[in-house]
């Protein structure tokens, strides 16, 4: 099974072969609260690290989520136009975003790995 | 002072509290240079008469338009309002409450939008609509922006009979965007190619019916056109009761639908506080501007109403908002809601064939005049009569005869003489036989 | 869904159903005669179908209207202590003066002749207003404070594009400011560039200074602060902006702390708006109609918008389109809106400047000043504040008070409500965790002020006291409990929609 990597703004990335799925960590969707809205990228659409990939609402707040690699939309998670709440109850599972076709995929193996993220996340506290 | 219940020892006691000697010593951080010392070159605090007495005066000076006859419109229509609608939005509780940021104490507001938009969504045919803008321009010139946004294209195509102010409003909300605005000479007889400006660069159409002539139009192939190439159709209603005679923006396809709602519950005003309209379909709720109010429950399970989708604001979204409204135009929405469920189905239509009826007499009336042509094959209420001479020159000399005869075509097109004699004339419901008499007898003295 | 009574009516609060569910096909409230019969001009576009407006009698619509709005909170009825939204007494002259045939039945476009009294008060309260903030020029259309900041920024964009310079594109705006202040910053395509504050609360004179350069079009900056503070080196800041070429918004949403105690003229604005709804008591309606004259210095004077009244030899005359060379209006950056400004507004905001003159307008401020240092100082051992006073017109707490009690800003404002009070600004400014905004205004007597804290108080003590569940279940006592809006925001129903038809059923 392909490993997760993280990023310091809360997303989570799992690359199978040239197709990386992108969410939100628990820890974000916690931050956020009750998650109302998503608003994805059209499959198709190019985006670079760093760039806005998507936006999450709750009820009081916006939030961007930054694309963690390069690459290309091949799918956005239609579930989440239905059921926005699957960010909280599912943020690391059936609450993904987008999948990515990844430029570079060493762009993934440079992010923070699982434990990496749990230290960096301690440390916000 | 009648308004200020502190007096000095109150004063002296909660300075004691704060621990300051004078109260001046509060306002230490104001610079000394930007300090006033001493009064304002103002008059001195007033009683309620000495006000009443001054501004009773300034307010002799005018000439009220139901003081005689009227038949002014061109955006902004005399209708008679019901004695409740007044009365019931001086109520306290609708006068003097804020924005219904705490929901569980402002129902009485929340459910009063959710009416409103429920009502302007019916008369418009639209989808939804949101709980008011400034006034018609500006949510046309909103409008405009949003298409802009749902498109991402950056051209937008002005009918050339849309309401001259309108027109200018959109182009200075524009003029700093991305968006650009292109407009056609003025259409007096209701006929222009717009579907042929289209292209893929057009972000909207905008559209008025009936038009700033009196035109009436429909605009069903042009909407069609609009969605084959891609854009958006605005269409712009300046006179609301016609909405109550005339095919709606919504059954014509409009994407959008920005209008005026003066004409319901709201008044003269010599311009303002007036009610913007602004609908849309579904599909583009998230690129709406101005606040919506939407229907929940409570932690009891009843039935509650809650300002939402404040995420497009400027208040949560800054920057990046939809618009940067935020203080719209309640208290006249509440007026407007009030007119409406006081008219009603049925009243409604009645009032918009009181009008039309109004109208059609008195385009007869004038057009039986020798010299005066009227150049609107259809109209609603209001409709563009041609002069021997100067439309403002008649008018001016008609004040003379106690009647205000209309708005001179060329007031909101100063650099158009060719326009010079036409004049655009409105009737209502509010308009006797006696006033259309009035106005006939006054129109063949000053044009002999 | 729970309720205590058969009727869901509790004593006077009596439930009330949307208007559209008590419609009956056939009643109205408005009696009026046949059309007469004439030859239709509409050209084959009549309406088909229904609208689907409901058919109410005017007593069963009186009903309605009087029972939601025994659903609202007003300043009528109590203190309603919102900061940022002075939300003082409406004096009722205000909306006799408003409603004189005189001002609310005159039609925009009269002929100039008929409505000399109408130019006459424009102008006057423009003069008012002129001397009050000690500016040469005013803008009157501008319907609400966002509506002025736009006619502002856009004199601004236009002043810089005059002069050929198009490269400024970058406007200064603290992260404490209100959000029109970005969003219209946006809208006049500028970016924003925000700048911190500093540990008193006041923005940072070095990162305004650090952030000038020639592509600065200018700063906007709210003064007094919305952390209700006023900015004691704003006459640097407007240096610091103009000696790069920029000019110098103020938003003046808190005018209401400095009328009659100085003027933003001396301080080197060069635009500010002023809210006739806040400041000069204009009623809030339930979130409108406002109005926003902008005051403007002499170098933004010309760009001003349409249209704009000008006397000449005693006659009030309306400047309605970009004129001569030479005339007002030659420079104008255009028309905002249609007509002439928010007249009602006008009337009311006048009379009440007349009522209190020179000498009432600087005693309301210093009585608004008071009131909120008062609040600030009474309940400084219960409460916690993030800056030291004194403050302007706005008491500002934080929530380091409610540290560890489990109860958050929001369970304490709707604690305040089942005490009577609609609770103050809570979650903004941003920059300040919890916060909580604090203004009484002057029309306050100490006896209620002194209530207000006694509530304010008590509630910082129970909730300290370990009771969370009790500010939890808050409120109680309101028309409705806590409303649930993330149900409202991930399935908006945004109007009433008629109940599907019910299937034939057997009776």
């Amino acid at each position: 099974m392909a490993e997760r990597r993280f990023t310091k703004d809360h997303e989570w990335i799992e690359l199978n072969g040239a197709v990386a799925t992108v969410g939100i960590t628990n820890y974000a969707q916690e931050q956020l609260g009750d998650v109302v809205f998503v608003d994805l990228p059209a499959a198709g659409k190019k985006i670079t690290k760093g760039g806005e990939a998507a936006v999450v609402e709750s009820v009081k707040a916006a939030s961007e989520v930054y694309a963690p690699v390069s690459g290309e939309v091949v799918e956005s998670n239609a579930e989440l136009a239905k059921n926005p709440a699957l960010v909280n109850s599912a943020a690391e599972s059936g609450g993904w975003f987008v999948k990515i076709k990844v430029a570079d995929p060493k762009e993934v193996s440079a992010l923070m790995d699982a434990a990496a993220y749990k230290k960096f996340v301690d440390g916000l506290h | 002072m009648r308004y200020l219940p502190l007096g000095p020892d109150d004063r002296a006691k909660m300075l004691g509290v704060i621990g300051a000697k004078s109260v001046d010593e509060l306002f230490k951080d104001i610079p000394q240079k930007a300090r006033i010392t001493g009064l304002l070159d103002l008059p001195m605090h007033a009683g309620e008469l000495q006000v009443e007495r001054t501004l009773g005066a300034m307010a002799a000076k005018n000439r009220a338009a139901g003081a005689g006859p009227s038949f002014l419109g061109a955006g902004s229509y005399r209708h008679h309002i019901p004695s409740a609608v007044d009365h019931l939005i001086q109520r306290s509780e609708f006068l003097t409450s804020y924005t219904p940021y705490q929901p569980e104490v402002a129902q009485g507001t929340l459910q009063f939008l959710f009416e409103f938009q429920t009502a302007v969504a019916m008369l418009s045919g639209m989808e939804v609509a949101n709980a008011s803008m400034y006034e018609g321009g500006s949510s046309c010139a909103e409008a405009v922006l949003m298409a802009g946004r749902v498109t991402g294209r950056s051209k937008a195509v002005l009918s050339g009979a849309l309401h001259p102010h309108y027109r200018d409003t959109v182009r200075t909300f524009c003029q700093f965007s991305p968006v650009t605005v292109e407009h056609g000479d003025p259409v007096i007889d209701g006929v222009e190619d717009l579907a042929g400006k289209l292209g893929p660069d057009v972000a909207c159409v905008v559209v008025q019916t009936p038009d700033f002539f009196g035109n009436l139009h429909d605009y069903t192939k042009l909407g069609a056109a609009c969605r084959a190439a891609g854009a958006l159709l605005i269409v712009v209603v300046t006179e609301v009761v016609s909405l109550g005679a005339l095919k709606s923006p919504g059954q014509m396809g409009a994407d959008i639908f920005a209008g005026e709602g003066q004409s319901l519950g709201v008044g003269l005003n010599f311009g303002g506080p007036y009610v913007g309209l602004f609908a849309t379909k579904k599909q583009y709720l998230r690129q709406m501007p101005g606040r919506l109010c939407g229907e929940t429950t409570d932690a009891d399970g009843r039935r509650a109403y809650v300002l939402t989708l404040s995420t497009r604001e400027q208040h949560i979204r800054r920057e990046k908002a939809t618009s940067n409204i935020c203080t719209n135009s309640g208290l006249c929405a509440l007026a407007f809601g009030i007119h409406v469920s006081l008219l009603g189905e049925e009243g409604i239509r009645r009032l918009a064939a009181l009008n039309h009826a109004a109208a059609v007499q008195l385009a007869d009336a004038l057009g039986a005049i020798k010299g005066v042509k009227v150049r609107n094959k259809t109209f609603f209420n209001e409709f563009t009569v041609e002069l021997p001479g100067s439309a403002t020159d008649v008018v001016e000399k008609m004040v003379g005869q106690g009647v205000l005869a209309g708005v001179p075509v060329q007031r909101l097109y100063r650099d158009r003489p060719d326009l010079a004699n036409l004049l655009l004339v409105a009737a209502s419901e509010t308009n006797t036989d006696a006033d259309r008499t009035a106005y006939v007898a006054g129109l063949k003295k000053v044009l002999a | 869904m729970k309720t205590d009574t058969v009727s869901g009516n509790r004593g006077l609060d009596l439930e009330e159903p949307l208007l559209f569910e008590l419609g009956r096909k056939g009643r109205t409230g408005v009696d009026m005669p046949d059309a007469p019969k004439v030859a239709s001009r509409l050209g084959g576009l009549e309406r088909e179908g229904e609208i689907g407006l409901a058919g109410v009698s005017e007593p069963e619509v009186i009903r309605h209207f009087v029972r939601m709005s025994r659903n609202n909170y007003s300043i009528d009825a109590n203190l309603y202590p919102l900061g940022s939204c002075t939300m003082k007494h409406n004096p009722r002259l205000n909306e006799k003066m408003a409603r004189l045939p005189g001002f609310g039945d005159v039609h925009p476009l009269q002929p100039e002749s008929t409505v000399q009294g109408a130019l006459e008060l424009i102008n006057t309260l423009g003069h008012w207003l002129k001397t009050i903030t000690g500016m040469p020029a005013v803008a009157m259309p501008p319907a609400a404070g966002a509506h002025g900041e736009l006619c502002g920024m856009m004199a601004i964009r236009a002043a810089h594009e005059a002069k050929g310079d198009t490269k400024r594109t970058r406007v200064l705006i603290p992260e404490s400011a209100h959000g029109t202040n970005p969003a219209t910053a946006a809208q006049c395509g500028f970016t924003v560039d925000p700048i911190p504050g500093n540990e008193r609360g006041r923005i940072d004179l070095a990162a305004v200074k650090a952030k000038l350069g020639a592509d600065v079009a200018g700063i906007m900056l709210t003064n007094p602060n919305t952390l209700g503070l006023f900015e004691n080196e704003v006459i640097e800041v407007a240096q610091a902006i103009h000696s790069v070429g920029g000019y110098f918004y103020a938003d003046g949403a808190n005018f209401n702390a400095i009328v009659g105690k100085a003027k933003p003229g001396d301080m080197g604005v060069d635009a500010i708006h002023i809210n006739l709804h806040k400041t000069f008591s204009t009623p809030h309606g339930g979130g409108g109609p406002g109005s926003g004259p902008v005051a403007f210095s002499a170098a933004l004077a010309p760009y001003a918008p349409l249209p704009m009244v000008v006397e000449r030899q005693g006659r009030f005359h309306l400047i309605e389109h970009r004129g001569d060379k030479g005339e007002p209006g030659e420079k104008s950056f255009g028309r905002m809106r249609t007509f002439n400004g928010q007249m009602g507004m006008f009337v009311r905001a006048l009379a009440y400047m007349m009522s209190h003159g020179a000498d009432g307008l600087r005693q309301v401020a210093e009585d608004a000043v008071l009131s909120a240092n008062y609040i600030m100082a009474s309940c400084k051992d219960d409460m916690t504040s993030p800056f030291p006073g004194p403050c302007m017109h706005e008491a500002l707490f934080d929530d380091r008070f409610l540290e560890g009690t489990g109860v958050t800003t929001l369970d304490f404002a709707k604690a305040m409500i089942d005490e009577g009070y609609h609770p103050m600004t809570v979650y903004f400014p941003l920059v300040v965790h919890g916060a909580m905004l604090t203004e009484p205004t002057e029309t306050e007597s100490k006896e209620s002020v002194d209530r207000f804290i006694h509530v304010l108080k008590s509630l910082a003590k129970k909730a300290k006291s370990g009771d969370a569940q009790f500010f939890k279940d808050a409120p109680r006592y309101a028309p409705r409990r806590r409303v649930d809006e993330t149900a409202a925001a991930r399935n908006p129903v945004l109007r009433w929609t008629p109940p599907a038809p019910k299937a034939q059923a057997a009776e």
